[in-house]
């Protein structure tokens, strides 16, 4: 292979160590051993990565920014059974929800390489359902915020008016992208049922919503820790 | 595996049949960057007569009453912000970044034409709504191109109906429109180079051009935050920038926000964006004048690392637009030192152009004296940049016209000088047609002097300490009465260099009727996409076969060749010193 790659007679001898390295990865061949989609997608997450990086970062001095004093999470995200609220337990419930889908996907990724057409739709639809599961559940928070506690994006009862804005606009912004996801796995789902990919056998579009579903996954937890815990 | 059958994977081009499908929804890459250009040209051409409105006010304040005072400031914000985004980041790698990466990898589109396509068309949402604002009651912002809160959406600041929002929806959709094409871009170098097109046999206009794009793909973000954010403080009523305040004696809503906290994340963007602008312009220069010295660039691989040093630099010297907003002096000093590190390999740059042109062959045509008056330019804007990098010096020339000299000097003119450059230089192959070298040299000359005498004035001025975004400025002590014969003189200088522009146009139009037919390769130029069967080249570029890449992009005047130029796709032969090539270390 390499002297395939070498034009110039009597190179024969391949660098080493650091030289040897940069000249593997700039050689005249896919940089990345993957397929375009799936570098896509990763160079994709990374500009996401930093849409939420900076609202979280945001989040953060808007929360050190106002001067009054900011709504107790636990508190605020209480339900009440049977008359004792117990803190964060819906919250508890979405993030199982979601980091079970995760599981589910892994599960999908490898159906799809071993070929296996109807686990591998059935698991992604799971998945799916999943997804839309928790979006429903975060509906319910949001409609309890609204409803019942007051919260506004400009206002609350319990204190600074930051914490509806930055609470509605990440989770908002995070839920769209689980509603993005759950269409785009339904989709591919129900190509990978109608045999679509069966010509090239190639289904490595499986592991590629499988990535994007892990980045959603992967981001929630980042809010779940900066919303809910501090 | 056959190294063909990778880069050909994955790879269906549609067969467009229909004049639909090959010149409007069309999925090749050319089609593509020449509606990107087409259109960011035209809005450009939009920002050029607003800044000749306010600049007739600025230069005869008493005579011409084309602008009121809310007028100018739409027009200054509108101006800048077209001028920044949606010309030179869309011309760029919308344009050019379009055309040339699939040409000079050697590859048949890029990776993902459908979504090329669509970023096209939601790039062209984004002009329609930024121009729609000039139809809403109380016309497009005013709030000045940085967008600064709290005065961007407090009462006074005109079009703060829909005017802001409509700006900030525009710039959303824009990043969502850039997102689709940038990945195709980063993708498509990664990825689809041909056979034996190395990273390190790249022209330096592609690696520009991709360098560009990453920073686009990771700057764009925070301008995308910061534009939702004060949308909803706008329409919503949130508090993300605004803090409590009182606006013309009323108390408002807002309260707790942070207007320090938009000014980071839109500088987060801002400084990258200035390299989005320049880091393609830095790629193409670098060619065109390789091309026309016959010579090789001086310092490829150095060139390739400035590249990347400038990009991966550019993420930690935001903060240099705020030495004056109060925050911490420590930070100042910080960012001053990362800026003026900044200024060592784009002095490398400069010092490697140069010496590419040092005693090589150079042949003044259009492009070239473009590339060339882009030196001058470039290092004139530099230098100003270490002054404002500097907080000391800084701090008095803010919000001056030496800061206006400055920026349009080096972000302006000169990456303006290069995209002239680039469209005379890839003119023959984008139509398959030689345009006029008279007209062309008269632009050329019309165009830089005309330039320097609206911007190294306004230097003077700022030191005089003019401050930028007035309307008029009435008697004051400290400027003195000449200062507005100089306002005038630039004024005047303005008018003609955009009648000049006039003559790119015509020679466009003129060549593309009526101008002789251009031989294939007609600056004798090594990279690929001189190489094409069809000269324009048509749907999938390369007939049956791809490319095969043998050697760097600059092998010109290789001693003993008959030939000054050896084209990448010509093989090694024995006997001759076969061309310095940085993929093998000898």
């Amino acid at each position: 292979m390499s002297s395939e790659l070498t034009d110039s007679a009597g190179a024969a001898a391949l660098p080493q160590g650091f030289r040897g390295f940069a000249r593997d990865w700039t050689a005249d061949k896919q940089t990345f051993h993957v397929p375009w989609g799936k570098a896509m997608m990763w160079i994709f997450l990374l500009s996401d990565t930093f849409i939420f990086s900076l609202f979280l970062t945001s989040y953060m001095n808007v929360r050190m920014s106002t001067r009054v004093p900011w709504p107790n999470p636990s508190e605020v995200f209480a339900l009440s059974f049977g008359g004792d609220p117990i803190p964060l337990i819906l919250i508890a419930i979405m993030t199982f929800i979601l980091i079970t889908s995760s599981g589910t996907m892994a599960l999908a990724v490898n159906y799809g390489y071993r070929g296996d057409r109807a686990k591998t739709a059935a698991l992604m639809f799971v998945t799916a359902a999943f997804g839309a599961t928790f979006v429903g559940m975060q509906a319910f928070e949001w409609m309890k915020l609204i409803v019942d506690e007051g919260v506004r994006p400009w206002g609350n009862p319990m204190g600074a008016a930051q914490f509806g804005s930055t609470f509605f606009m990440i989770t908002g912004f995070h839920g769209f992208h689980v509603s993005c996801g759950v269409i785009y796995l339904a989709v591919i789902a129900l190509k990978v049922l109608r045999g679509d990919y069966e010509a090239s056998g190639n289904y490595e579009v499986v592991e590629i919503a499988g990535l994007y579903w892990h980045f959603v996954d992967l981001v929630w937890v980042f809010i779940f820790a900066f919303f809910y815990l501090w | 595996m056959a190294y063909a059958a990778i880069a050909d994977r994955d790879q269906h081009l549609h067969d467009p049949d229909t004049f639909i499908t090959k010149y409007i929804w069309s999925q090749d890459h050319k089609v593509i960057a020449i509606q990107y250009a087409i259109t960011a040209i035209f809005v450009g051409v939009v920002a050029l007569v607003l800044s000749l409105l306010f600049r007739l006010q600025l230069g005869f304040p008493d005579t011409f009453n084309l602008v009121d005072p809310n007028q100018y400031y739409q027009y200054v914000t509108m101006h800048g912000m077209i001028m920044v985004i949606y010309l030179l980041t869309a011309l760029f790698l919308g344009g050019f970044g379009n055309y040339l990466i699939p040409l000079m990898c050697g590859a048949r589109d890029m990776v993902f034409p459908y979504m090329n396509m669509l970023s096209f068309w939601v790039y062209l949402l984004s002009v329609i709504v930024l121009l729609a604002s000039f139809f809403v009651p109380g016309g497009p912002t005013g709030a000045g191109w940085t967008l600064y809160p709290p005065q961007a959406i407090s009462e006074g600041t005109p079009g703060i109906g829909g005017g802001i929002v409509l700006m900030l929806v525009s710039l959303a959709i824009f990043i969502v429109a850039f997102t689709m094409g940038g990945l195709n871009y980063v993708t498509t170098v990664l990825q689809a180079r041909t056979r034996g097109m190395t990273l390190m046999r790249m022209p330096l206009a592609v690696w520009g051009i991709f360098v560009a794009t990453i920073l686009g793909l990771l700057a764009f973000p925070a301008l995308l935050v910061a534009a939702v954010m004060m949308t909803l403080d706008r329409v919503v009523g949130t508090s993300f920038f605004m803090p409590e305040m009182l606006s013309l004696g009323r108390e408002l809503d807002y309260g707790g926000g942070s207007p320090i906290l938009f000014q980071h994340l839109f500088w987060f963007f801002g400084h990258p964006e200035v390299y989005i602008v320049a880091l393609p312009a830095f790629g193409i220069v670098s060619d065109v004048l390789s091309v026309h010295a016959r010579k090789n660039i001086f310092g490829y691989r150095m060139m390739v690392w400035a590249i990347v040093l400038i990009g991966a630099l550019s993420f930690v010297v935001w903060a240099h637009h705020m030495y004056v907003s109060g925050m911490n002096p420590y930070f100042g000093f910080f960012f001053a030192t990362t800026t003026l590190i900044i200024a060592v390999p784009t002095a490398l740059k400069v010092y490697n152009w140069i010496l590419t042109l040092w005693r090589g062959d150079i042949h003044l045509r259009v492009p070239m004296l473009f590339a060339i008056g882009f030196i001058f330019t470039f290092i004139h804007g530099g230098l100003t940049g270490l002054f404002l990098g500097n907080v000391t010096v800084d701090l008095p020339l803010s919000d001056t016209y030496f800061v206006v000299g400055h920026f349009h000097m080096v972000m302006g003119v000169s990456p303006v000088l290069v995209v002239f450059a680039a469209i005379y230089h890839w003119f023959p192959k984008i139509t398959g047609r030689m345009f006029n070298e008279t007209l062309g040299k008269a632009h050329f000359w019309l165009t830089l002097l005309g330039t320097y005498s609206i911007y190294l004035p306004m230097h003077y001025l700022g030191i005089l300490g003019v401050p930028r975004r007035y309307y008029a400025y009435g008697d004051t002590e400290f400027i003195p009465a000449s200062a507005q014969t100089l306002n005038s003189g630039i004024t005047v200088a303005a008018l003609f260099v955009a009648a000049a522009q006039t003559l790119f146009f015509i020679n466009v139009i003129w060549s593309l009727w009526k101008g002789p037919k251009a031989d294939p390769n007609p600056w004798r130029a090594t990279t690929l996409e001189w190489m094409t069967p069809d000269t324009p080249p048509k749907h999938g570029n390369w007939g049956a076969e791809l490319p095969e890449v043998h050697r760097w992009p600059y092998d010109y005047s290789v001693p003993g060749e008959s030939e000054d130029y050896i084209p990448q796709t010509e093989p090694p032969h024995k006997g001759v010193i076969a061309g310095r090539d940085h993929g093998v270390h000898h």
